[in-house]
């Protein structure tokens, strides 16, 4: 399967002298987010510039322990800062959720194929994110609402395991009370005096009002449950072309040199990590891969 | 004029979209409104299955309680879908527990009138298979997904 880079979409920043070489940048703010979720905002010591595309990465380092890809999850027209929302589960993560106010860290990027928000235009938009994969979705609807009337439908359609691991929750409350937006948000079981609804995301599909022949979906999280996701789209009328979804490998040099992110014919940290559908279907069947 | 008007509600709820007049005429002998308040329950864990509901408003939790975890919600279910698909198979039990949400009217079906039907038409029986059969299906890949976890911090 031979596959072309897509060049139509936003291609990564890496006007910087060493893409390899980090930039030194400053938390000016850490934010709980869930149980072992945080948000960090970051700030880069040199103007090294804080424009990206939503979907795009950086590469988060702290020094002596390593090195991580983390999606930016802040609003791409906010100037100045970066927002990264990390969930500690290795070594990195765990010291980059731990990072006080007023710590550095290390920063390279943005990189990769971000969210085709230009192919979105004039189009209804699904988004269906899973868990943690709300997070590179977020500054796709920070530009979404901003640019509302350039869009048709909006539907967010979120997963995630319980009440407790909602991410974003007040900014998702204040966006659901917007009349021009439709979010629904379900968890895979509840405890307690939760009134929401309670079942795989994958059940809000059907029941989404939006033109399956005029919409762009947009689809990030385990990768099981985007095949899921992508599935029940397909089943409610949504051609495999209009489908994209951000895909998650061990990203390590970020610019397609390394190979440790290699999805058969592409790399995923040069290549996307934004794919549309029908140009991965096929890879996402190999187990071996 | 009360059956008449049972059978356009049955024939309308989107589980018997397109069901042949035969059969809606031959279910709705079995069938009976019914409502519940938010907080009452439609059936308890361990009862015989003895009836199914078709939800026509209000929303439904089917919960299972766990000593010391409390109760557990697995799933919510709403207008147009339906409650209920232990009626179909022996042993005929309830498996958990369904409780209203919030005020529900539904249909409630007479699952050993209608398992009657079946066994005297089956026509009849194989039609309701057909209807039944993706909603297992449906909630049976829900259900790995769940068990999965894949929200997990493996994510």
């Amino acid at each position: 399967m031979s596959m072309a880079p897509m060049t139509d979409l936003m291609t990564a920043d890496t006007s910087a002298a060493d893409p390899m070489l980090p930039a030194l940048a400053r938390v000016r703010r850490r934010r709980r987010d869930g149980p072992d979720v945080w948000t960090l905002e970051l700030e880069p010591e040199a103007p090294c510039g804080t424009d990206f595309a939503p979907g795009q990465f950086n590469m988060l380092t702290m020094f002596g322990i390593g090195e991580a890809a983390v999606s930016l999850s802040g609003d791409p027209a906010a100037p100045g800062r970066l927002v990264h929302t990390v969930r500690s589960v290795g070594p990195v993560s765990k010291a980059l959720t731990r990072c006080a106010p007023g710590a550095m860290i290390g920063l390279r990027g943005p990189f990769g194929i971000g969210w085709p928000m230009a192919e979105a235009v004039g189009r209804d938009v699904v988004v269906v994110a899973g868990g943690l994969g709300l997070a590179p979705l977020r500054p796709v609807l920070y530009r979404l609402l901003a640019e509302r009337d350039r869009y048709g439908e909006i539907v967010v359609l979120y997963g995630t395991r319980s009440p407790g691991d909602i991410l974003f929750r007040r900014e998702l409350e204040a966006w659901r009370r917007r009349l021009d937006i439709d979010i629904e948000v379900t968890v895979d079981h509840a405890i307690g005096d939760w009134r929401g609804e309670v079942g795989v995301v994958t059940r809000l599909i059907p029941r989404a009002a939006f033109d399956p022949l005029h919409a762009i979906a947009l689809v990030c999280g385990p990768e099981v449950m985007m095949r899921f996701a992508i599935a029940a789209l397909r089943d409610a009328g949504v051609a495999a072309e209009a489908i994209y979804l951000s895909m998650e490998r061990n990203m390590k040099c970020a610019v397609g040199f390394c190979g440790h992110c290699q999805f058969g014919p592409v790399f995923v940290c040069r290549d996307g990590p934004v794919f549309r559908y029908d140009r991965v279907a096929s890879l996402l069947r190999l187990k071996e891969i | 004029m009360q059956i008449e008007g049972l059978e356009r509600i049955v024939r309308e709820h989107p589980f018997f979209a397109g069901l042949k007049d035969e059969f809606s005429t031959l279910i709705c002998g079995c069938a009976k409104n019914v409502r519940f308040e938010a907080g009452q329950y439609l059936f308890h864990e361990g009862e015989a299955a003895d009836q199914f509901f078709l939800i026509r408003h209000g929303r439904v939790a089917l919960e299972i309680a766990s000593p010391g975890r409390g109760t557990m919600t697995f799933e919510t279910l709403r207008e147009g879908e339906i409650v209920g698909v232990s009626w179909l198979i022996p042993p005929y039990r309830w498996t958990y527990d369904a409780k209203a949400l919030e005020l529900t009217r539904a249909i409630a079906m007479d699952a050993a009138c209608l398992r009657q039907k079946c066994e005297a038409d089956h026509d009849l029986g194989y039609e309701m298979m057909k209807r039944f059969m993706p909603v297992l299906i449906e909630r049976l890949q829900a259900t790995r997904m769940q068990i999965l976890d894949v929200y997990g911090a493996h994510d």
